[in-house]
Parts: structure tokens; sequence; C-alpha cells
């Protein structure tokens, strides 16, 4: 990926329409080396964007999930005291009493790379390959655990206390995503390069649907983003994501379904709107218009 | 580097405009755009802005606020850089005068539904040539532009006028036009009076722009999410006692390794902060008809992030509407549920301060504990009604924190039925709150822990 377009094309080959600024960033992230903020509402596509630039870049994509609670020992890396144990008993059992082992020996034995469990940090800083390393919902964490992943963010390095200094061998290309439900750190946020995603526009979600699930008609694709698209003015619980526009258009075509009329909207409504509440509601607000030969573009 | 001479400054001052915005632009920034602007074509227009706003601008807010002043000094850069090599336009507005001024209103008219903004520019052009009076206006902008669009007649398409062949235009697309109506005629200004007029701060409401009572209820809960994370870790670490500590099994044995497999130390679990307990009282009577609707959605945005959150909304008495809260998403309904069934609607519709808090005293006081937190949301008028102040001053005095928000401007504290001074005392704290910038300033201090004496 040397330029922008090519950034741009290279994620469409592997099913990711990034729109110009996505695509920019991608390019900026691979040149810059720095990690990427992507912030937006729930499912508009940010973890599919980080996997896509690991498929489009052949990189393995390392992922770390974060979540409440969410500590350096799941993270980072962790003793395999387990491993320690046994091999401490194994060491004594086997040994002649009588030449005391200096423990200090034992010390450096037990405390050496082979006794480490790496989480997806270390993982992604001492691989041998570059990887892309994919920090999901980093606004699910704790304010400790942001400042934590600064010396990873800016250096790309680890300091273990029993180790040292752990410095990546390549450059892994980082993506953060967070869907806004806290304001970051400035000091995370200084570190990398920010991208705002949205609900796509209404041709740009057309082209992600027909390109992934091309046999459904065009007429038909239109009228289901639109739809898709009044559901998502409704103050929902969960507004319907990309991804599930592109299984409803599935369902669509499993179904032989050639017009959204208000009895296949109702039979399919499940797989958009995922609360009892919130079908009620679309149910309400947008079933009854479906069945109208002219439907009004914005639900009053 | 291999930036070209004279963009770097620029950019550096184009970054000294936004953070006299209020945008953090720092250092580390300004050097990633540089880099950015590296290995991006800094001649592509689109990537030119993208690669700066993907290292400069780190919000939403902030983006918005980076779009506007971006567009401000960029076109006023080139309107410099113009004037210094003297370089004029002279026959930009031939060809109005033959124009028919119907076909002109429909040529916009067209191009604003398409939302094709290259032929918007140049009908601006054309717009200018034929009601601009050949480019001597007024000499103030705003005014020629909203002649302009008086004299062509652009008006959004009412809802119920909107079929038939006719293109259907909405405000948006009407100052976008206005936009570019307004570029052109400071563009002509500038080229006639061959200086810059000063550049101005943005307006408020440029930054805000608090179109829809759905952005609006953002902007609450943005507050409130605040709220939630510095109530959530406000002093409550410290108390409790250690004996209730329990032991990580797993740091146990890691440090039983330096001393050979035997557990001599034992390791504890660190103390989580224990969640704060919430108690809203919310006035929606008719005195702040206006006001409960802003604290109807603040209550709304407070149960989205409290699990342990009870709210009571009263007018003469008090109800418990924690129920309503958890079952409804939906805001209106909401509202119309609490009208509908909340109990309050009472016989006078008059706020009854006094009987409020002996009705809270007697139902939820003995609820209340070092660790709760109460919040008021009422204007403190009790139509002449005794305010029963000791009441509160008891309810306070157990519950750890008492905040007042008071929808009315300090200014009207006290005159008439107000009694906000007598209850005043007795509260933590109190606030006006009228706008959700009120409640930011709250989330502030009550994390700042000023004017907070006992934490």
């Amino acid at each position: 990926m040397r330029s922008v377009a090519e950034t741009k094309s290279a994620l469409e080959s592997v099913g990711y329409l990034a729109d110009e600024p996505a695509a920019l960033v991608s390019y900026l992230a691979q040149e810059l080396g720095k990690p990427v903020l992507v912030e937006g509402p729930a499912g508009v596509g940010k973890t599919e964007l980080a996997k896509a630039i690991s498929r489009a870049t052949g990189r393995e994509l390392i992922r770390l999930q974060c979540y409440e609670g969410l500590d350096e020992a799941k993270a980072l890396y962790e003793w395999n005291y387990r491993k320690q144990l046994l091999h401490i008993q194994a060491k004594s059992a086997s040994e002649d009493p009588a030449a005391p082992k200096k423990s200090a020996e034992l010390e450096t034995e037990i405390f050496s790379e082979d006794f480490i469990l790496t989480r997806p940090l270390l993982k992604a800083i001492s691989n041998p390959e570059p990887v892309v390393l994919l920090i999901d919902e980093i606004d699910k964490t704790d304010q400790e655990f942001e400042a934590m992943l600064l010396e990873v963010l800016s250096d790309f390095q680890i300091s273990l206390p029993e180790l040292g200094r752990i410095e990546s061998r390549t450059h892994p290309i980082v993506v953060l995503t967070s869907n806004n439900s806290r304001e970051l750190t400035e000091a995370l946020k200084r570190r990398c390069l920010y991208l705002w995603l949205d609900y796509p526009e209404l041709e740009r979600e057309m082209e992600i649907v027909r390109l992934h699930a091309p046999e459904l008609d065009e007429d038909l694709t239109r009228r289901l983003v639109e739809v898709i698209s009044m559901i998502r003015d409704l103050d929902l619980k969960k507004p319907p994501s990309i991804a599930e526009s592109i299984d409803w258009a599935r369902a669509l075509l499993l179904l032989g379904a050639d017009d959204i009329d208000r009895e296949t909207f109702t039979q399919t409504m499940s797989i958009i709107v995922k609360h009892r509440t919130d079908i009620d509601l679309v149910a309400e607000r947008v079933g009854v218009r479906l069945g109208s030969p002219e439907p009004a573009a914005q639900p009053e | 580097m291999s930036l070209e001479p004279g963009l770097a400054p620029r950019i550096a001052r184009f970054c000294e405009d936004l953070r006299a915005e209020g945008v953090p632009v720092g250092t580390s920034e300004l050097l990633d755009a540089f880099a950015a602007l590296d290995s991006v074509s800094w001649t592509d227009a689109a990537d030119f802005r993208e690669a700066l706003a993907a290292t400069i601008a780190k919000s939403p807010e902030d983006r918005r606020i980076f779009d506007l002043i971006f567009d401000r000094y960029f076109f006023r850069a080139a309107e410099a850089e113009a004037i210094d090599r003297e370089l004029r336009e002279d026959d930009r507005y031939s060809g109005g005068e033959r124009l028919d001024a119907d076909e002109l209103r429909e040529a916009i008219q067209q191009a604003i539904a398409e939302g094709r903004e290259g032929d918007m520019r140049d009908l601006a052009r054309l717009a200018i040539a034929a009601f601009g009076r050949r480019g001597e206006g007024s000499g103030v902008v705003g005014v020629d532009v909203q002649r302009i669009r008086r004299s062509l007649e652009l008006t959004p398409t009412p809802p119920s006028e909107q079929q038939g062949e006719e293109p259907v235009i909405d405000r948006d697309g009407i100052n976008r036009f206005e936009r570019h109506l307004r570029r052109e005629l400071e563009r002509a200004l500038i080229e006639r009076t061959e200086k810059l007029p000063p550049s101005r701060p943005l307006a408020e409401l440029d930054r805000t722009l608090p179109t829809s009572p759905t952005q609006d209820l953002a902007s609450v809960h943005r507050a409130v999410t605040q709220l939630k994370r510095r109530l959530a870790t406000l002093g409550h670490e410290q108390r409790g006692r250690r004996q209730h500590a329990a032991v990580d099994m797993r740091k146990t044995m890691r440090s039983s390794l330096e001393t050979g497999g035997v557990p001599l130390r034992l390791r504890y679990k660190p103390k989580r902060p224990r969640r704060p307990e919430i108690i809203v009282l919310c006035d929606v009577s008719t005195s702040v008809t206006s006001a409960s609707v802003f604290f109807l959605s603040v209550l709304h945005a407070l149960h989205d992030s409290f699990r342990k959150l009870r709210s009571f909304v009263f007018i003469e008495r008090i109800s418990e509407v924690t129920e309503v809260f958890e079952d409804e998403r939906d805001f209106r309904e909401i509202s119309r549920r609490i009208s509908r069934e909340g109990g309050v609607a009472d016989v006078s519709g008059y706020t009854d301060y006094g009987r409020v808090w002996r009705e809270f005293a007697t139902e939820v006081a003995d609820d209340l504990h070092p660790r709760s937190t109460v919040i008021v949301l009422g204007d403190a008028r009790t139509n002449g009604r005794e305010p029963h102040a000791e009441i509160f001053a008891e309810v306070s005095e157990r519950a750890g924190r008492t905040f007042w928000l008071n929808p009315e401007p300090k200014l009207y504290w006290n005159y008439g039925d107000s009694v906000m001074s007598a209850y005043e005392e007795h509260c933590t704290a109190a606030f006006e709150c009228w706008t959700t910038k009120h409640l930011e300033e709250f989330v502030n201090v009550v994390a700042g822990g000023r004017s907070q004496p006992e934490s």
C-alpha cells in the first residue's frame, strides 16, 4: 500500500469499502507508524476496519478485547507460576541435597522467557513478523489501563521488572476502537491519529450491501438501505449496524422476497432490531409506512 | 522534512487559530501533521484536509470546529496571497444581465437539491451578478446575502408539498448555497478594498449548533457520563475497612515463589471503589415546565449510566419513577407515562416543598447513608407554603452529599416565593442549571471537590 488510492483499493479487494478519510488514515497509520484511534457509534465497522487492514497487508491480527477490570496480567504478560512451581519442585527432587543449589541461579532460571505467558500486547510487540494489533473498545477500561498503554503506543516497548525492556522488533499497526462511551485521556489521544466513523451515506451503504449480497436486486437494495436509515433516525436502544443491513439483505435473498412490504418486514425485523422495546417502536413507526405506496422519507 | 517552505509556518498559524477557539493542539500534534503531510500529496485538497484533521482534531466536537476554521483560514490565506500578487478577476460578473431570474432560480434549486457544490458556487456568482448591483452591495456581506436570497425567492419546500417535479430543498441546502454567496461576496469585497477584514472568532452559535432535541439529549448524555465517572471515583475508595479484603490466589502463589513456594505473605485483591448510590428528586410542576423536560432528560441520561439510582418526581407529593425509567427507553414515552401514572398530577398542580420533604423523610430517609448522594432538581418556589427547611436539613444530614440544581438563573433566587437560601445552607452545594453547559460546570465542581467542605 504505497498511496492513499492504493490503500483504498487494497481495502476494497478484501471486502471493506473505506471512504476517503478512512483510507487516508489507514495509509498514514502504516506510513507514520502511529496508532489510530477509531471512534463512532456501534456497528459502523470500526473493528472491521482493523480486520480489513490485517487482510489487506497480509499481517496477522492480534486482538485485545477490553472490558471493565482488564489488568496487566490479562493484557501484557503473566508469569506461568504453575510451571515455575513444577520446575522448582522437579529441581529440588532430582538434586542431591548435599550440593546446595544457588538460589540466584534458580531465580534466573524461572524468570526467563520460558516461563512467561504472553498476552496480546506482549505478543504483538515480540512477534518477529509485523502484525496488526487491535485494541477493541478501549473506552470500556479504566484510566489506569490507558496510562499503561502509553508506553506501548508511543515507543512500542514494554518494561518487565524481571526481564528488562522488550522492544518491538517490527512496527505493528495499532488500531484502537472506542464507542465514545467515555472521554479518553488527552495523553492517549495525543499519541494517536484520529478517525471518526459514522453510519455511511445512503449511496455508500448501498455499495457495501451490494458488495456482500451482490445477487440482491438493485431497487430492493436501495429500498432496504432507505428503510435502515429510517430506523436509525428513531431513538433506539441499539440502532441497526452495517453488518445487520448485510444480514438482512442475505435473509431477503434466502426468502426470495422481491419487495419489502409490511409482511416481509414484520417477519424479518428481528434481524435488524434486537430489543423488545425497539421492536415495538419500529413496528409502530416504520412498519405501518411500508404498506403505503408512497413512503415519506423522514419519520415525523 | 521536505515540506514546502511556506507551508510549515502557515500550518503553525492555522493551529494558533484552532487553539484560540479552544481546540487543544499540542506540539506533538503539530509535528504529526507535518509528518502526515510529508507522506500525503498535499496538493490534493481533500487529502490535505483529512490528513490535517486526522492528526489535529481528535473528537467529533473538535472536528466541527476544525472544519469551520479550516475554511476560514485557508480562504483568507488564499485571498491574502492574491492581494500580495495583485491578482484580480475582472470579468467575474459578466453574463448575469442576460439571465432570466426564473431560469436562474430553477437552476439553483436543481443544484441545491442535487447537492452539486461546484455548480452552486458558479450559480452564486451569477446570482450576485444578477442581483448584487454589480458587486457594489451594501458593504455588509450578511445583508447582501439575505437580499439576494430574497430576490431569488429561495425558501425551503414545506414537507406537505414534497412531490411532483419541483426539486425538494431543505433548510440545509439553502444554508449551503448561502455559504457560497457569502464567500463570493467576501471575495469581491476583499478585491475591491484590497485588504482582509479582521478575522472574527466563531460565534457561539456556530460552534454548538443545537439543532435538534436529540442532539441536545446527546450533550446531556455526555455531561452525565462525565458525572458518572467522577461520582464513581470520588473519595469513596478510602472508606470501609480492611477486614473484608479478599485473598488473591494468583498473586499469593506468585509472591510465594520468592520464598521457595511457601506462601509466607498473603496478597489481597485490590479494593474496588464502591459504587455510589444516587437519589434524584425532580420537580415537574408548572413553574418549571420548560426546565422539567431538560431535567427529565438529565434523569433519563443518569438512568442509563447508574445501576443504583432511585428517582422521584414531585409536585405536591413525591412519587417514585425508578421503574418507569428502567422499563422505557423512548424519552417521549417516559414523559408521557410520568405525567399519566406518575401519581403526581395532584389537585392544585402547585409545588409544596414542605410536604415533599415530609414524605421523603418518612419514605426514603431510612435508606440514606453516608455513601448516598441526593440530587434535587427544582426551583425552590413554594407558592407561599411552609418550606420545612429543617426536615430537608435532616435529610441532607443523613445523606453523604446533597446537591441542588436550580433551573433559574441565580439572579432570580430568593425573589418572590423562592426560598432557595433556606435550602442552600443545608446543601453540599447549589448550582444554577439551565443549559448543558451549566450541567458540565456542575460536574466539574463535583469532581474538583471545591465547595465540598467535608470530603
